[in-house]
């Protein structure tokens, strides 16, 4: 109880991390909840509605005055040109993105502390070739080698489940350096020396010593690369890489632009995976400036 | 000379590393993917007359020797990489004869047009607002309502072009909806075709502003805010100097180094950064180019592309690296 005023109270300091938290609270909520309505093989998918049909709240399939023959469904969100549910498609969408995002950046991270970790602690030959392989991917634009990636495994094995995979392939880069510097500052304090006096092994040390007092910059880096990975999972669809079934956001926007809906006059169709895809980043970037705060107390306020 | 040669061969190695890694990634992914474009592409031809041939197998092995896909890999490796050495990125396949340099180097003035001034100008009011935002003479509306703004930074810039072509083009008619220039222009250097594809790339210009001056903005701010603890801002103030003066020569002036360092490793990506805005908006550079590629598997332009973006980022970096110790006196690459 105790802790959790205290939280409460650090939350009113941290107004962005507030806010971060809030938004996503909103979003688990109306993914929850609209699992609960929508039928998730069936709506946001073509020919589950009437095609093109504008947001209403109370829609009647056929165009008879009295609507009781038939069951009237209400497309809150409308349909698209080819009769998916927009509001299926927020719904699952939605977390279908976030999983190839939470996939490929878990992955990412995981791969990238590893590298950094033991790169940072056992130097030599190891580290330089670390350093310069991951110099060198981050000057190669991360886009373009998933294009590559992506352009050269076809159109069928590209999935939801293959999208993050493909997608961690560059998402270890910017753990790996982060986490290094950082090992590298930590490698030569008092407690390590004492571990190494001790007779602690290699790992011992980067997994018991070290990773517990490097774990905000852990979750720093874990948000960090959630976001790069659904920025690059939502770039890559909107080329037409992504998995086209499947009516994950990018994909959704793929279709707005392939098919012109704007020019058409069919605003909702692009407002939906808009509106949401700059909720989810707002989001991330709000949450990782209020993480700064908490695991880099020097940056704390400016007023 | 501020920095020694020792310093200048080791950058001049990263830059042969990162093009060297950038053609063998582009050689060895495809390899290792299941994929043989040789007998898809047989096989759509084949399939067109309704039936497989016999002896397919043979027409496809014929091909792949004819191309020289049966020798070892590492021999492949070796004609590929010199084919590179010599800029050879051999030609389209959608658009024949046609090579894949022709295409890209089509693209290449609007692509780096656009990017230049939208990178510089989103610097420049990144940069001001953000040192607006930390001064704390200025009006509250550079203090509380911009900051608001700052939640651009955080969206992808073709989203907010997705955005701003409904509006903007599509509602309230003010800009062209899309492509560089006029239906009825022919390209040249007179006045009116100028002023069209100035109005046509006014709309990918502001998407890329606004979603690049949120991070100059955050950087700046940051900056200032440490700057304003210093002594000599403090004795700036003590003697009696004007609020303007003290903003822009004492705290501005100091602030910015960091900043052009970002700008130099901003103007590295100046080839690549707007892929997708172009495709949104039918902008007719690279990004445009490697959209339709993709689409019409049109793998020589696709790789070739990538190559070409990948050695223009490793070439500019090296010239940046190179002119930074000038801007920076407090940087020198001397050996010690």
């Amino acid at each position: 109880m105790e802790r959790l005023q205290l939280s409460l109270r650090y939350l009113r300091r941290n107004t962005s991390l507030a806010i971060g938290l809030g938004i996503l609270i909103f979003l688990v909520l109306f993914t929850v909840t609209g699992y609960m309505i929508i039928d998730p093989k069936v709506d946001p998918y073509p020919l589950a509605g009437p095609g093109s049909s504008p947001p209403t709240l109370n829609y009647c399939p056929r165009s008879d005055p009295e609507c009781e023959n038939t069951e009237p469904k209400a497309y809150i969100f409308g349909t698209d040109a080819q009769g998916r549910d927009l509001y299926g498609v927020a719904v699952a969408g939605t977390w279908m993105t976030v999983q190839i995002g939470l996939m490929a950046g878990i992955i990412g991270l995981g791969v990238g502390a590893f590298l950094g970790f033991t790169s940072a602690f056992y130097g030599g030959w190891y580290d330089l070739i670390v350093r310069w392989a991951v110099d060198v991917m981050l000057t190669v634009p991360g886009l373009l080698l998933l294009v590559v990636i992506a352009s050269s495994m076809g159109e069928q094995r590209i999935t939801v489940t293959g999208m993050g995979v493909i997608i961690a392939a560059i998402s270890w880069r910017g753990p790996a350096r982060v986490i290094r510097s950082q090992v590298l500052s930590m490698r030569e304090q008092s407690y390590v020396m004492m571990a190494r006096l001790n007779g602690m092994g290699g790992m011992g040390i980067i997994f018991r010593e070290m990773m517990p007092n490097l774990l905000p910059y852990l979750g720093a880096s874990l948000v960090g690369a959630v976001t790069a990975a659904i920025f690059a999972s939502m770039g890559l669809a909107a080329l037409g890489l992504g998995p086209l079934r499947e009516p994950t956001l990018g994909v959704t926007i793929y279709w707005v632009i392939n098919q012109s809906a704007f020019l058409r006059g069919l605003w909702w169709w692009g407002a939906v995976p808009i509106g949401i895809v700059a909720l989810i980043f707002v989001m991330l970037f709000l949450i990782s400036i209020g993480l700064d705060e908490v695991a880099n107390p020097r940056v704390r306020r400016a007023e | 000379m501020r920095y020694s040669w020792s310093f200048v061969l080791r950058r001049f190695g990263l830059m042969l590393l990162i093009i060297w890694s950038g053609a063998t990634l582009n050689f060895f992914i495809p390899k290792m993917t299941p994929r043989n474009p040789l007998r898809e592409k047989l096989l759509q031809e084949a399939s067109r007359s309704g039936y497989i041939p016999p002896g397919f197998e043979e027409m496809v092995q014929a091909y792949e020797s004819k191309f020289g896909l049966d020798r070892p890999l590492w021999a492949q490796y070796i004609s590929y990489m010199q084919d590179m050495l010599r800029g050879d990125l051999g030609f389209s396949i959608s658009n024949y004869p046609k090579t894949v340099w022709e295409l890209i180097l089509e693209g290449l003035p609007w692509t780096v047009g656009l990017l230049l001034t939208t990178t510089l100008i989103a610097f420049v009011i990144g940069s001001l607002l953000g040192a607006l935002m930390a001064w704390p003479k200025a009006s509250n509306l550079f203090r509380y309502i911009l900051p608001s703004l700052l939640i651009f930074g955080a969206i992808p810039a073709y989203v907010i072009a997705l955005t701003l072509i409904y509006f903007v083009a599509f509602r309230w008619k003010l800009l062209p909806i899309g492509g560089g220039y006029g239906i009825g222009m022919f390209p040249g250097f007179n006045i009116g075709f100028i002023t069209d594809v100035l109005v046509h790339s006014l709309l990918p210009a502001l998407a890329l502003v606004l979603a690049g001056a949120g991070g100059w903005a955050i950087g700046m701010r940051g900056m200032l805010v440490t700057i304003q603890g210093e002594d000599y801002m403090t004795f700036g103030e003590a003697k009696g100097l004007k609020n303007w003066r003290l903003f822009y020569r004492y705290a501005v002036r100091n602030a910015l180094l960091p900043q052009v360092t970002g700008l130099a490793l901003a103007l590295s990506f100046i080839v690549s950064g707007s892929v997708l805005v172009e495709l949104v908006m039918g902008y007719p550079g690279i990004g445009t180019l490697l959209a339709r590629s993709i689409n019409q598997l049109d793998y020589f332009m696709i790789y070739g592309i990538v190559f070409v973006i990948i050695t223009g980022i490793a070439i500019t970096m090296f010239i940046m690296d190179m002119i930074y110790p000038f801007l920076d006196p407090r940087i020198s690459y001397e050996s010690s």
